[in-house]
């Protein structure tokens, strides 16, 4: 096929004055650089990857009520260390991620601080969508047909991200759903509550490694419903203040403040 | 891709505190673990035989079976969504999948910084991935280290989203027994953790069972 109808239309019979270029969200950008900072929008059911680097601060914010965002954190030096769900929650004894608790890697370390969280309860235990559970439960959709709406699993998304730092399958590690809250009853039995997030809400990592993020904005694999609408999260960027002598991680439990140490010595020069 | 070659398989052997143990169950096979003294976690990996970068997937499993614990029934799926293997016979009731291997940077954390030097799985694991005939020449390394299993361990979650490690549900004579519906490869760590319950604070030896006729 040659040159896609809609495409054609969109481009003809308009000249550049009516669409001058405007400049202002560059210079915008380019003075949000210069002091350290920057936002950006991941769209519903879209995946984003990026460096953030020791003493950066990340917030993530729900665009839209009951968000998920599936989240992966890999040392920037040698990916090889990463993200340890099991870790995390011994370390801390806990099943839920909030303010104060930190984000172990596989080596002792902390990856990042949770510094701040106005929704309360973040899921570090169920897991990532599968194709075949998002078109179980959305219905089949492709590219060809739905273009850039279409819908992309968890797992496809964390794949795409990871294979840019030349990982794979084997560095696919168990993830965190931010804004998903997780229960789970004396039997076991998990269910993900209803109505938990809502539009506005953050929650702030302080990265305490240079760190490779990768993130999705896609449904919760418990999530109810057979309509497919993840709400957007906005991405903003800024340096961390110093860490205080009463830092809310690092007074959480000893074992936090072990963790610190043993962050702190690897990075001793 | 990455396969090792699933040999006859019977097999009985006493695998002590501390030590890594693999093997192969060949598909329709049958692995019995027993745990001889009682409460004596065995943290245990499962990868596909023929394809190593498909392994055991604690999320897969639990989103699936919407449960956080493992027992009959059970079907332990891998990281592509398959099944690998499926827990026939269970006396304890309930095995961990959340709670990983101990590691010697990982007890740092969690109990004093000079306690790196204490046996750990991981490093079990590490040994027998480095050693074993299996997989010796870096075939599997730390990046094949997901989320294990812990047999007769009893981490439980409680409704406020917290996570405890209680005693032990487990006891002397207990067994588990899964059905291979995969050749699977099997790797075991006997678990030396002396700084928590999950051992009983007295790391003890385990029994495992390979047996194709049943």
């Amino acid at each position: 096929m040659l040159g896609a109808p809609e495409f054609r239309a969109r481009g003809s019979g308009r000249t550049h004055a009516e669409h001058p270029i405007d400049a202002l969200p560059l210079v915008r950008a380019l003075q949000s650089s210069a002091d350290m900072s920057w936002e950006e929008e991941i769209i519903g059911g879209a995946h984003w990857s990026g460096v953030l680097r020791r003493g950066s601060l990340l917030r993530l914010t729900a665009r839209g009520d009951d968000a998920n965002v599936a989240a992966l954190f890999y040392s920037r030096e040698q990916p090889l260390e990463r993200y340890n769900m099991a870790d995390t929650l011994k370390a801390q004894h806990t099943a839920h991620l909030t303010t104060g608790c930190v984000c172990y890697s596989d080596m002792g370390r902390i990856l990042c601080s949770i510094v701040a969280d106005t929704c309360g309860w973040h899921d570090p235990i169920c897991g990532l969508t599968d194709d075949a559970a998002i078109a179980a439960r959305y219905g089949a959709t492709s590219f060809q047909q739905q273009r850039n709406a279409r819908y992309v699993s968890g797992q496809q998304a964390m794949l795409v991200e990871l294979g840019k730092y030349g990982l794979g399958e084997r560095d696919l590690v168990a993830n965190i759903n931010f804004f998903s809250k997780l229960l789970v009853d004396d039997d076991g039995r998990m269910r993900l509550a209803t109505g938990h997030s809502r539009a506005g809400q953050y929650v702030d990592l302080r990265f305490e490694m240079d760190t490779i993020v990768l993130l999705h904005a896609g449904p919760h694999p418990l999530a109810e419903g057979s309509v497919y609408a993840p709400p957007g999260i906005g991405l903003t960027m800024s340096r961390a203040p110093l860490m205080a002598e009463d830092d809310v991680c690092r007074m959480r439990c000893p074992e936090n403040a072990r963790g610190f140490v043993n962050t702190e010595r690897y990075h001793a020069a | 891709v990455n396969a090792v070659t699933p040999l006859a398989a019977m097999t009985d052997t006493v695998v002590p505190a501390g030590e890594p143990w693999m093997g192969v169950v060949r598909a329709g096979a049958t692995i019995r673990i027993v745990d001889l003294e009682g409460n004596q976690a065995v943290d245990t990996l499962f990868y596909n035989a023929r394809d190593t970068a498909e392994h055991y997937s604690a999320q897969t499993t639990i989103q699936a079976q919407r449960s956080i614990y493992l027992t009959t029934g059970s079907v332990l799926l891998t990281n592509r969504g398959r099944a690998l293997l499926r827990i026939e016979q269970d006396d304890c009731g309930r095995h961990d999948t959340l709670g990983g291997a101990c590691s010697s940077e990982s007890n740092t954390v969690r109990y004093a910084l000079e306690k790196r030097h204490m046996h750990s799985c991981r490093d079990s694991f590490l040994l027998a991935l480095a050693r074993h005939p299996l997989t010796k020449e870096g075939s599997l390394t730390k990046r094949d280290l997901p989320s294990n299993i812990n047999f007769f361990m009893n981490v439980p979650v409680t409704p406020a989203g917290g996570l405890r490690f209680a005693d032990g549900i487990s006891a002397a004579g207990r067994a588990v027994e899964l059905r291979a519906l995969m050749d699977a490869l099997v790797l075991i760590s006997n678990c030396p953790q002396l700084n928590n319950p999950c051992n009983a604070y007295n790391p003890t030896p385990v029994r495992v069972l390979i047996r194709e006729d049943a």
